[in-house]
């Protein structure tokens, strides 16, 4: 899918270029875009290496833990399928309070075990569960408290306030997660009811 | 509202550190050393990021000088402005769901073109960091378990990603416009 937007720009970018006379550019634009791309990545480097240092000692000290004994009774809502004892149940959790924190390469191997223990509670192997759907929704909608990439990158970019963004992330995170959620259910519903009276 | 929003983003970076400073040293946790064992990876990260900048910069940089993006723009100007989004961030929103560094690109792109402190590159920054990689968790999540029929799934994940960027622009509008 990426392969076909990048093609996109590059082929129908020269198309334009010819057309409206902008090829004498082209080059030079090719040269700086990519220089700009190493001094981009290089100027992330402060911040990257500031917050991993953070995140181990979040995950050192045990902070995921309270996060995770706070959010039972929100999993258990949104889980109902899975019993609260079960290992999927506390993956779950770990994957909740990873994302929360902005842990994202923290949070794809738990994810990644969480579905596997989700798939042992899974009478169809190959259709998705309706607590694997929830899952996955949860994920792809995950609630970020602070976007840290973003800030660092704003940083890197020459920003006067950086962190100006987290608020309105927060709003548009909390949006997108309980559409998410919402919609996770709104879609179930159909489609048992479509199961229903076939 | 505008004064809480500015507080939160003023505060929330140093009472985080502090708290989780003190909760590890309470912890007994050496907490310079974990520190430091941590931050060795920052470098790494930022270096496996460089093909992905570079890539989609040069993509990007030729579709935008060469007038592309302003057709583009104009072109689904229309359908974009009934949903309330910019067009100057539409290939941010088409991005999202599909590459996570290629977005960041497009965002870092935006910020060097519109300046990282306008309304664009603000709505731009918010998008960014309100959503996951929709197609990417998909496709590795289901992908690692052998589960094949997703049922509603990708369809739930897009809609959220159009929630989150249709708020997204009305918050920053409130907030910054």
């Amino acid at each position: 899918m990426i392969n076909k937007f990048w093609l996109f720009f590059i082929i129908f970018g020269m198309i334009v270029a010819a057309a409206t006379g902008n090829m004498g550019k082209l080059t030079q634009v090719i040269l700086d875009s990519a220089q700009r791309g190493v001094s981009i990545s290089l100027g992330l480097v402060a911040i990257l290496t500031f917050w991993l240092g953070m995140m181990k000692i979040i995950e050192r000290s045990g902070l995921t833990s309270i996060l995770v004994r706070a959010l039972r009774p929100v999993a258990k809502f949104l889980f109902p399928s899975v019993p609260l004892d079960h290992p999927a149940m506390s993956s779950i959790l770990m994957t909740m309070s990873a994302d929360m924190l902005g842990m994202g390469s923290a949070a794809t191997p738990i994810g990644l075990q969480a579905m596997k223990q989700l798939q042992e509670l899974n009478p169809d192997k190959e259709t998705a569960s309706p607590a694997m759907c929830t899952f996955l929704a949860m994920n792809t909608s995950s609630i970020t408290f602070i976007p840290t990439t973003i800030i660092a990158l704003r940083a890197a970019s020459g920003s006067l306030n950086p962190t100006m963004i987290i608020p309105t992330a927060l709003v548009a995170t909390c949006a997108s997660f309980f559409a998410a959620i919402s919609l996770d259910r709104f879609f179930r519903y159909l489609q048992t009811r479509r199961g229903n009276n076939d | 509202m505008t004064e809480i929003m500015n507080a939160v983003s003023a505060w929330a970076i140093p009472v985080l550190v502090v708290v989780v400073v003190a909760y590890a040293a309470w912890k007994r946790i050496p907490v310079f050393e974990t520190f430091v064992e941590g931050g060795k990876e920052g470098f790494a990260i930022a270096i496996n990021l460089i093909p992905y900048m570079v890539a989609m910069l040069v993509g990007l940089g030729i579709f935008r000088e060469s007038g592309a993006f302003d057709l583009f723009v104009q072109l689904l100007k229309p359908i974009t402005s009934l949903a309330g989004i910019p067009g100057e961030v539409l290939p941010l929103a088409i991005m999202r769901p599909i590459s996570g560094n290629g977005a960041l690109a497009i965002v870092a792109e935006t910020m060097q073109r519109y300046g990282p402190d306008s309304l664009i590159s603000l709505i731009a920054c918010t998008m960014q960091g309100s959503t996951d990689t929709t197609f990417y968790i998909l496709t590795v999540y289901f992908g690692s378990v052998g589960v094949r029929n997703a049922r509603y799934s990708l369809k739930v994940g897009l809609l959220a990603d159009i929630t989150g960027f249709i708020v997204s622009v009305l918050i920053c509008n409130l907030i910054f416009g």
